[in-house]
């Protein structure tokens, strides 16, 4: 549903960068998505096609890297994914967890001419 | 050409919220980001606190909707100073408008700040406002299974109010599994169970949460 303002703000990244490289066009633009983000792909698709229109990123292919939700025990300092939202470290038991990956909503790249 | 970006779409955002800490910080405030659901009882929470809180904390309210102002002319009805925040059909308040709101008010005086979030458990979890607390609450009525449903907001929140608790007898309301799966997500959650219709389990908020504020001072 946030969608919306969330794909302007990744246009604006994209723009700043684009224009800092003296870019043309953006032919591509490189996702990242946690799991654990409420973002859905299909969503910030349908709202950038329509707001990057008249842009140098109009037509731009929006390509997204999945990542999984990973934490690591502050215990026992092993690394896990998360399965069904159960935080426990699967080694340790213990509850002191931190979130590494999987909460991300980030421009990696951008694709440029 | 292939250009590096690395930068998080949330950014823009925090760094609003980290300017919004500033504020606060400065100000001597306490700031709590209120999250719910549409009809779990944001606004009776609110009401309640600043009742509990009545001689004890000044409060101020920043009142987040789609539209309207029901909810703020009830609560400064309370005689607190509100200012509403309309965010014309966006579901979440991002930490510009709480930015504004904060620079708008008069807050001489004012101890807690309270924004009531729009109602709604997905989006708000992923905006930043520079709160000192994130609170949710959940109302017996949603249903136990909610943390599955809307794990990021459930995980994310620093307290759960459980609301309603009045209504557990019609239904099959599970405390125990609800307790179980939240503190999977979110071992350190504070959770309190009260009716903001009857006023039960209010007083120990209250009093936990004016400890959380004198703390802070």
């Amino acid at each position: 549903m946030h969608e919306m303002s969330v794909t302007e703000n990744m246009l604006d990244v994209v723009l700043r960068h684009a224009a800092r490289n003296g870019a043309d066009r953006v032919t591509r633009i490189n996702l990242v998505l946690g799991e654990f983000s409420t973002v859905m792909e299909a969503s910030v698709q349908f709202y950038f096609d329509i707001i990057s229109k008249d842009t140098v990123a109009e037509g731009a292919e929006l390509n997204f890297r999945k990542t999984k939700l990973i934490a690591s025990c502050s215990d026992c300092g092993s690394e896990f994914e998360v399965v069904e939202y159960d935080f426990t470290c699967p080694s340790c038991k213990g509850s002191e967890t931190e979130i590494i990956s999987g909460r991300e909503f980030q421009v990696e790249s951008i694709e440029i001419k | 050409m292939e250009i590096e970006v690395l930068e998080g779409v949330f950014d823009a955002n925090e760094i609003i919220a980290k300017e919004n800490r500033a504020l606060i910080e400065d100000g001597g405030l306490f700031m709590m980001n209120l999250m719910a659901s549409p009809g779990a009882g944001k606004t009776s929470f609110i009401m309640r606190t600043i009742k509990g809180l009545e001689g004890k904390v000044s409060v101020a309210v920043i009142e987040g909707d789609i539209a309207g102002k029901v909810d703020s002319e009830r609560i400064a009805g309370a005689g607190v100073p509100t200012i509403q925040i309309n965010t014309g059909g966006s579901c979440h308040l991002e930490a510009k408008q709480v930015n504004t709101a904060l620079n708008r008010m008069d807050l001489s005086g004012v101890e807690l700040v309270i924004v009531e979030n729009v109602g709604n458990l997905v989006c708000p979890a992923e905006f930043k406002l520079g709160e000192d607390l994130k609170v949710m609450i959940l109302s017996v009525a949603e249903g136990d299974d909610k943390p599955l449903k809307y794990p990021l907001m459930f995980s994310e929140s620093h307290v759960l109010i459980v609301n309603k608790i009045d209504l557990i007898p019609h239904t099959d309301f599970d405390m125990e599994r609800l307790e179980e799966t939240v503190r999977k997500m979110n071992p350190h959650v504070e959770i309190f169970k009260l009716s903001c219709r009857t006023g039960e389990g209010i007083e120990c908020w209250i009093d936990w949460l004016e400890k959380r504020i004198r703390e802070k001072q």
